[in-house]
């Protein structure tokens, strides 16, 4: 299925886009932080296992077990430091 | 940018006193209105800081501060509640986050004030990165914001 990516602050910077769409094979968000760590280049250390990120998708937080469904917003960010 | 009669996000400066007025000048029933003002610090640590820019995810941003006024709604006595909140680029003691809450008595409004200031710093997708005169760098997330808002019985990890 076809999802659109967004990546915010810190994430952004070290992956060095803000969106992109992609096409997954993952049917949740801990399987889609997999496939795209795979992919290398800066995603394995962008993503990494044990670093505080925070998921959203559909612009609502989830945690990493939620589903995917096609057409999905998918964002990674870490955490937040508004106020 | 995402304007309501309840969230506006902008990168414009805000008028307190206006703010302030809009939630009850037309409204008898208020007798108390609690407000909140956050303004950019020159200090972070050791740090002088020479600028501010503020990241937030447009969309989501919005919604879940209208989430969060639609919980304050439900928990407390209140007439009427407004965030705002300044992106982009901010300097050492501008304005970044106003929050104002009605209501018929002081204590309720004073309640929600804290409950949304608590729910924003943990929950709203912002992002603050400092410039310094070391570089810049972005800004942590402190695990005193969660425990802040688990004292309204409310467990979100963030930091």
């Amino acid at each position: 299925m076809n999802i659109t990516l967004r990546y915010f602050a810190s994430i952004r910077e070290a992956l060095g886009t803000g969106s992109q769409t992609w096409q997954t094979q993952a049917n949740t968000v801990a399987a889609l932080r997999d496939e795209l760590m795979a992919q290398g280049g800066a995603y394995p250390e962008a993503l990494a296992r044990g670093k505080a990120i925070r998921v959203a998708v559909n612009q609502v937080m989830v945690e990493e077990s939620a589903a995917l469904t096609d057409g999905a917003e998918v964002a990674f960010f870490p955490p937040v430091t508004g106020g | 940018m995402g304007t309501s009669a309840r969230v506006a996000i902008q990168t414009a400066d805000f008028d307190v006193a206006q703010e302030t007025a809009l939630l009850h000048a037309a409204d008898g029933r208020v007798g108390a209105v609690c407000t909140f003002l956050g303004t950019v610090r020159q200090r972070s640590g050791a740090d002088t800081i020479s600028s501010m820019e503020l990241e937030h995810y447009p969309g989501m941003t919005e919604q879940a501060i209208e989430a969060m006024i639609d919980q304050a709604m439900a928990r407390f006595d209140i007439f009427a509640a407004r965030v705002v909140h300044r992106v982009g680029l901010l300097q050492p003691t501008d304005q970044i986050v106003w929050v104002g809450v009605s209501s018929a008595h002081r204590g309720q409004s004073f309640q929600a004030c804290e409950f949304l200031m608590d729910y924003l710093k943990t929950q709203a997708p912002f992002w603050k990165k400092e410039q310094t005169p070391q570089g810049a760098h972005w800004v942590d997330a402190r695990a005193s914001d969660d425990a802040a808002l688990a004292r309204w019985g409310i467990q979100a990890r963030n930091a």
